[in-house]
């Protein structure tokens, strides 16, 4: 990923975290609006651990990452949608460690005066995240535990983000 | 040159590790001369890193590809591809 020039990045609020234990989405959208009464919409994507992966009984996953490396992907994520769109703020939350299905494991709020921006930046940073942020997944099924492996899909899902065109969102015109 | 080496996922089961401290030898200065050398061990190094299967390299906590520049005190991490979210 390209390293952006700071000044580009508009004043947006970003925060990230890594951690085992559950998030709580009502408070983690009162932080992110806390004080910004210029905030008109908030998309929340909230991931869940299902049951069935690849015609699979999966009974839990185990989620790895990269310490220090996975809070900088993420912020440079964030930064990355902030260039894109006219965003107040991103709050981005993943869970490691042994999940079961239903558990909620990924949670990512985006911020913006208007809901276009709101909805297409959260779905830009779900994209990358599955792509570039350094976590992954073991299954655990009846046979045993398996790796997950990466998914064409998920490269082909980030890749069309590069035929966005960046000026579409660069007004207020557009709610 | 005296690199520190982590191992993620699946590599860090097949390596059976999950960090070592490397002294380079002399003439490697690149993530492609690493790997080689790695690889060399045989084995499962040789299967993971010299044979079909995909992974990444991380030099200082950044995607890095295989012409990156290595320097002492490097950070280099390898590990399959990518599945959060």
């Amino acid at each position: 990923m390209e390293t952006l020039p700071q000044a580009t990045i508009p004043s947006a609020r970003f925060h990230v975290a890594v951690q085992v234990g559950d998030f709580d989405l009502q408070a983690e959208m009162r932080t992110l609006s806390a004080g910004d009464r210029g905030i008109g919409a908030i998309t929340s994507f909230l991931g869940l651990v299902r049951d069935l992966n690849l015609a699979d009984d999966v009974v839990a996953l185990e989620l790895e990452h990269y310490p220090g490396m996975t809070e900088k992907a993420l912020i440079r994520i964030a930064e990355e949608a902030a260039v894109r769109w006219p965003l107040h703020g991103v709050s981005i939350i993943h869970r490691v460690g042994k999940l079961y299905p239903g558990d909620a494991i990924v949670l990512v709020l985006v911020a913006s005066a208007h809901r276009h921006a709101a909805f297409e930046a959260n779905a830009f940073i779900m994209d990358f995240l599955k792509t570039r942020a350094p976590f992954w997944k073991k299954e655990w099924t009846p046979e045993g535990p398996r790796w997950v492996d990466a998914r064409e899909t998920d490269y082909s899902a980030a890749a069309r983000w590069h035929k966005v065109v960046s000026e579409q969102y660069g007004n207020d015109e557009h709610d | 040159m005296q690199v520190t080496l982590l191992y993620f996922a699946r590599l860090r089961e097949r390596f059976g590790m999950a960090e070592e401290q490397l002294s380079l030898p002399e003439g490697i200065q690149t993530v492609a001369g690493l790997i080689a050398h790695l690889a060399a061990r045989g084995d499962a190094w040789a299967e993971e890193l010299a044979g079909e299967r995909v992974y990444r390299v991380a030099l200082d906590q950044e995607m890095a590809d295989f012409s990156a520049q290595l320097h002492h005190g490097a950070e280099v991490a390898v590990f399959p591809p990518v599945t959060g979210g």
